[in-house]
């Protein structure tokens, strides 16, 4: 058989033609040669994008709806029933509830009415409630999967399957750098917190750039030692020592770089400056003894506790001020399979102060206008009950197909609720947000059409909504 | 673009090849197919399912062919394009008509490749084979203007390139560079100062390949090939779900490394890692080698499904035979025929019931003893076995005797018997359990290695519609893809080692080229075509096909002898190239893809983690066994985990093992790797992403484990007998980068000792933090060592030390 490219490589190929007239490898045979990002398609938006940054606050584990957002009156009544047959027709469950009886745990929390619009919301939240007005609930959130791992990895990287990027990673490959100091995509787990379940793994594929050039991969800010891996000088080198061991390192490099000629050797200068720049930088962010004490005193007392939620939610918004891309929050202790009313008071309280307080205080300096937040679980949980049920206490597990969340700021309409369940909050009755949905209507918030906001991987045009349709969600954009 | 179509002309008249004209010089596989691929086959390919106007451009014939009439309109009439709705839609102007559409989001085609179009419809449109699915064939090496450069197959293909391209190869390197990047390449490890001085006074012709022979004879050559490997099967020490337990494939890692010293062939070692359970008498190694089929992640039982969870293995086990052996991205047919490769789902599904017939559970129970869920297999001596046998006797009657024992305590009625009975109780039971004891402690030290186990029964096999475990739709049997050579059966069904002895049959056109392909990445930093790990229709075409071919059949007629191929890389003039440039050549064409000179990159992270204990003397050379955990910053495991688990790092020897040792969690992997690109190993990675950032340049300046190392090398240095400043800084240089300084950096860095020097004497706490755990006497000499460490610090810092020249 011939080998079809043998033939012509004996010719000499095209791109040797190029160089043969003279013309040089210039930008038309690399274009050949090696194959260029799909970035270079246009994939931003006409007009100012509604957001510069985000917020994303991750509750890993996946918060009840039924008991924070999601108001369902009636099922008081319903107590102890047998979910029908008619609204989880024959649903997947996890391992650990399959062939039980679905009976009906009606939520043992209070709502009521907040902001303008009576927007429902549980007495589990009363400082976000107050909100109200800035907040758009959505309640028909849905996922495929109904495990934790592939559920954040859905949610972090538009893909159940380890082995895409972040958001976070995708937003600082298209939209590059605010600033010049800091990392494009920093993420902050809490410490601690208080739900005493169940607490699941978290993986660093989910900051992860996967196949996405690595400077875009989230840089998680530590609790323990240095906030960034390997900030600080070692013992026994201090900056005085470390300035001069730098200049004379810049002064080889360049010697270097003018006998071998590898611009390589520029940039490497340039990131062991940047380096020290962050030295500086990073302590200056993460140190919050300048910071009006009626501010620190807004987040709650946690925030003097490094690591906390709060001390976080005050970080965000430090960085959030500098320009910094994509802040990601994970608050794990949400995965309620018994006891959930006692846990749940206890993660509620971790979060609903700082929250709130974020809230406000990027209000109050302008920020919120072009900063959008975002904050929800992997899924929701089931509207029937795991373990013994009684009217106050019970467990619930994972459930996919409807679970509510809220988004505010950059472009976000507030004081609205988004989409419907059904009576048991079981099945998105109306307008469903699936993740996919969630990432494009982000991206549009930043002015990125996410279709074309690709990479070349394995043959394909990667993205981080996918292959299945996604909808940018545009009734709920201002 | 017409201007250059004439100057063509010219070019191709003046080659005297006076029977090619310009249609002919556009290549289907080269030009055309290309550009169908990636803006045409997504709609009109080979996934049936998504398939548009009842067009598939990836084949002429049929009803659905890209020559058929369909409504009177001919997609592509060979000869013209006049008749050719192909031609109208590329190059309308009317939104509604114009292919791609705007809102497929794919880039319209430009005037260049709308004119190969032109050129390749007017040339009668033919349609070739894909390139990597014909088997290689050998053919003659082209002919070269200057023949005296070099004789060996591999620079006259590379020469026959640069001379296309008016361009000359680069001189040899010099005997430093060279011995620097051939030891890396060899064994991942920098050459010692005397290994460079013997080199260097070896002034024989044969100096180089004897050097050559040394390195591919020493053991780390193993390790570092394995490295490669390990990235490629994803291998870990965790399970890399869930609560990411502890899992125990540490006999399949060390059963790599020492493939590669004994340069077990490419098939061999092929067929023990997807069939070595089933060889008959299968020995320890082919079972170990067939623990590559337990790589994958895999859940803890009690949150997925079982059966969501046994799909998701077998899918992963089938990803990794397509990323390892065919260089083709195969999952994508796990849910829809391939957009771009003629896989369709039914190829995808007959792939995997190979895999899904293993005999074991789809979760792990708990908290898997000792990492190991069965199936798997004791690889302990005979004397262990034996002992252990006789520990398992001795415990088998010291619990017979045991239990007459305490018959005879329950019968007795004499209380104070009673009492003496029931102590000689007491004391037997107290030495049965040490009895155990002892027998567990044998059991636990005794090797052993998760293996591959059929099932007796076969389990039947469905394509599964849409990818959904619990969808299943037509029934299909064991089978290799359909636009690849047929499987040869040797029994009724076919078996796995039949699938092995297929990808190793001489008809199979992947196999030894995605290795060949790989392997010669090793040496370049891209390999021949770019996109290692799809050779597919949508991965890049190789930038030296005749190369490819030629190493891809030598490979196989050496017998898949590897070391044979890596010393007739490392032979080649083109390897040995300077990798000297001007600026203009480094950017214009930065991957080095034509080899105009040797090829300069940053190293992975393992070598520079490496290269700093072997210099500094803190490398510890064992191999094998249980992975270490060295030194990394506090808190990082229990940030991620669930089941509370800190991680606590070794001490002594283990923290200055090779990095291939170290103890690789999934969820929260060693920092000091990934900082540096090393991948999370959660899926196959067929080459490294490289990048320069500042996370990896506060990695480099900061780690307190690399300090260490530096002031260990600077002692050294200090310790030198009657040496002068210049004689120290020349030692501890040539050590860290395999030059010696020339009269520039010399003064540069002598500078530097001198002023740290009087920082240090000033500030003598500072010092004492330097030298902590060392007795030195006085602030002098405090200040000295600390003054050297921090210059070795430096010179680990370089670029030059941290990039492969």
């Amino acid at each position: 058989m011939n080998d079809p490219l043998m033939e012509h490589d004996q010719l000499g190929s095209r791109r040797s033609f190029l160089l043969n007239t003279g013309m040089g490898l210039g930008a038309t045979a690399l274009a050949t040669l090696v194959p260029q990002p799909a970035a270079a398609a246009n994939f931003r938006l006409k007009g100012k994008p509604k957001a510069k940054r985000v917020i994303f606050l991750f509750m890993a584990g996946a918060p009840s709806q039924v008991d924070l957002f999601d108001y369902k009156p009636d099922l008081h009544k319903l107590f102890k029933t047998e979910l029908p047959k008619s609204v989880s027709q024959g649903q997947r469950v996890t391992a650990m509830t399959r062939g039980k009886q679905q009976l009906v745990a009606p939520t043992m929390f209070k709502f009521a009415q907040k902001g303008k619009n009576g927007v429902w919301m549980s007495e589990l939240l009363p400082r976000l409630s107050g909100l109200a007005d800035d907040l758009c609930l959505v309640h028909s959130f849905n996922t495929n999967a109904i495990n934790h791992d592939p559920g954040k990895t859905a949610f972090c990287t538009g893909a159940e399957v380890p082995g895409r990027p972040s958001m976070g990673s995708w937003l600082s490959y298209g939209l590059g750098t605010l600033n010049k100091d800091l990392p494009d995509f920093v993420v902050m787990p809490s410490a601690f917190w208080s739900g005493r379940v169940n607490v699941q793994a978290l993986y660093a594929r989910l900051w992860g750039s996967s196949f996405l050039p690595s400077k875009h991969q989230g840089t998680p800010f530590q609790t323990v030692g240095d906030p960034v891996l390997f900030l600080s000088n070692p013992k026994g080198i201090n900056a005085q020592v470390r300035r001069r061991m730098l200049d004379t390192l810049g002064e080889l490099n360049r010697k270097h770089l003018s006998e071998i000629k590898d611009p390589e050797i520029q940039t490497t200068i340039a990131q062991q400056e940047m380096a020290f720049r962050m030295q500086s930088s990073v302590p200056e962010l993460t140190d919050i003894s300048k910071e009006p004490k009626k501010v620190v005193a807004m987040y709650g007392p946690e925030v003097n506790k490094t690591g906390s939620y709060a001390r976080n939610c005050l970080l965000a918004r430090r960085m959030i001020e500098r320009d910094v891309r994509f802040v990601q929050l994970f608050h794990r202790g949400w995965d309620h399979h018994s006891r959930l009313p006692d846990n749940m008071r206890g993660q509620c309280r971790d979060v609903d102060q700082p929250t709130a307080a974020l809230l406000k205080d990027l209000k109050s300096r302008g920020l919120l206008e072009d900063t959008l937040v975002v904050c929800v679980g992997e899924f929701g949980r089931t509207v029937y009950g795991q373990g013994n049920i009684t009217r106050t206490n019970y467990g619930r597990d994972h459930h996919p197909r409807c679970f509510s969340g809220w988004l505010a700021g950059g472009g976000i309409k507030g004081g609205m609720h988004y989409g419907k369940t059904d009576d048991f909050s079981y099945n998105v009755a109306e307008n469903p947000v699936h993740v996919r949905d969630l990432h494009a209507t982000m991206l549009h918030l930043l002015g990125v059409n996410h279709s074309r906001l690709t990479f070349p991987f394995q043959g394909l045009d990667q993205k981080l909504t996918g292959v299945e349709k996604a909808r940018v969600i545009k009734e709920i954009i201002s | 673009m017409k201007h250059l179509m004439v100057v063509f002309f010219g070019v191709v008249l003046l080659l005297g090849n006076a029977s090619t004209t310009f249609c002919q010089s556009v290549s289907f596989s080269r030009d055309i197919f290309p550009i169908l691929s990636d803006r045409c086959f997504a709609c009109h390919g080979p996934d049936a399912d998504k398939r548009e106007a009842k067009l598939r451009l990836d084949r002429t014939g049929g009803e659905d062919g890209a020559y058929r009439t369909h409504k009177k309109s001919t997609a592509i009439e060979p000869g013209s394009l006049v008749e050719s709705e192909l031609w109208y839609r590329v190059t309308t102007d009317d939104v509604e008509e114009v292919m791609p559409p705007p809102e497929a989001n794919k880039k319209p085609l430009t005037e260049e490749e709308k004119s190969l179009i032109k050129s390749w419809i007017e040339g009668g449109a033919t349609y070739e084979k894909f390139w990597a699915f014909v088997p290689a064939r050998k053919s003659a090496p082209p002919q070269v203007k200057n023949p005296q450069w070099s004789n060996q197959p591999i620079d006259l293909y590379v020469l026959a390139k640069l001379e296309a391209a008016g361009l000359k190869p680069s001189k040899e390197a010099d005997k430093r560079t060279l011995i620097r990047r051939v030891s890396f390449d060899l064994t991942g490890l920098p050459p010692t100062r005397d290994e460079v001085k013997a080199f260097l006074s070896d002034t024989s012709p044969e100096a180089y390949e004897a050097l050559v022979h040394r390195l591919l004879a020493k053991k780390q050559y193993g390790e570092h090939f394995a490295r490669y490997w390990l990235d490629l099967v994803r291998f870990a020490d965790t399970n890399g779900m869930h609560k990411d337990f502890y899992r125990n494939m540490i006999a399949y890692r060390d059963w790599v490394i020492r493939s590669f010293n004994d340069n077990l062939g490419y098939d061999d070692f092929l067929k023990y890692q997807l069939a070595g359970d089933l060889y008959p008498q299968a020995t320890n190694d082919q079972l170990v080698a067939s623990g590559f089929n337990r790589l994958h992640l895999i859940i803890d039982r009690g949150t997925a499904l079982p059966e969501e969870s046994f799909y998701k293995n077998v899918v992963d086990r089938v990803t990794a035979v397509g990323t390892t052996f065919m260089g083709m991205t195969v999952q994508c047919a796990s849910c829809h025929d391939h957009k771009y490769d003629p896989l369709t789902r039914k190829d995808f599904y007959s792939m995997f019931a190979f895999f899904n017939n293993i005999d074991a559970a789809p979760e792990t129970s708990g908290r898997p003893r000792d990492g190991l869920q069965p199936p798997f297999v004791s690889l302990g001596t005979p004397q262990q076995k034996r002992a252990l046998e006789q520990l398992n006797n001795q415990v088998a009657k010291s619990d017979q005797a045991l239990k007459e024992l305490k018959k005879k305590v329950d019968q007795e009625k004499d209380p104070a018997k009673k009492k003496t009975l029931a102590g000689q109780h007491k004391a037997a039971t107290a030495s049965h359990n040490n009895l155990k004891k002892k027998r567990d402690t044998l059991d636990r030290e005794i090797p052993k290695a998760m293996v591959m186990k059929e099932r007796k029964e076969v389990r039947p096999t469905h394509i599964m519609k849409r990818g959904q475990y619990d969808d299943p739709g037509e029934p299909v049997t064991r089978n290799t893809p359909e636009f690849l050579p047929a499987l040869k059966k040797t029994g009724k069904v076919a078996t796995r080692m039949d699938l092995a002895q297929w990808f190793v049959d001489r008809n199979n056109p992947l196999t030894a080229r995605v290795a060949v392909n790989r392997f010669w990445q090793q040496f370049f930093g891209t390999g021949l075509v770019k996109t290692a790990e799809d050779l597919g229709a949508q991965g890049e075409v190789p930038s030296h096909p005749g190369l490819l071919n030629h190493l891809t059949v030598s490979f196989m007629d050496s017998g898949w002898d590897i070391k044979a191929l890596m010393k007739e890389i490392v032979m080649s003039k083109t390897y040995r190239q300077s990798s000297l440039a001007t600026t203009q050549e480094f950017t214009q064409d930065s991957e080095n893809r034509l080899l105009s000179r040797g090829s300069r990159y940053r190293m992975d992270a393992e070598m520079i983690r490496d290269q700093i204990l072997a210099s500094s003397g803190l490398l510890v050379n064992t191999m094998y066994g249980k992975s270490v955990k060295p030194p990394q910053p506090d808190g990082l495991w229990k940030s991620v985990t669930m089941i509370g688990e800190r991680f606590k790092a070794d001490t002594g020897d283990a923290i200055h093992r090779r990095s291939l040792y170290t103890f690789w969690k999934r969820g929260m992997p060693p920092p000091q790797m990934t900082i540096l690109n090393a991948p999370i190993r959660d899926a196959c990675i067929a080459r490294r992403e490289r990048t320069n950032t500042s996370s990896q340049a506060l990695l480099l300046l900061n780690e307190s484990e690399y300090l260490k190392a530096a002031r260990s090398l600077a002692q050294k240095a200090l310790a030198l007998k009657g040496a002068d400043p210049g004689k120290r800084l020349e030692f501890v240089y040539e050590t860290v980068t395999s030059k010696l300084p020339d009269e520039k950096e010399t003064a540069i860095l002598l500078n530097l000792t001198k002023s740290l020097q009087a920082n240090y004497t000033e500030q003598p706490t500072l010092a004492d933090e330097l030298c902590s755990g060392l007795n030195l006497a006085g602030v002098k000499e405090k200040a000295h060592l600390a003054a050297w460490t921090v210059l070795v610090n430096a010179l680990y810092n370089l670029d030059i030390t941290k990039t492969r020249e």
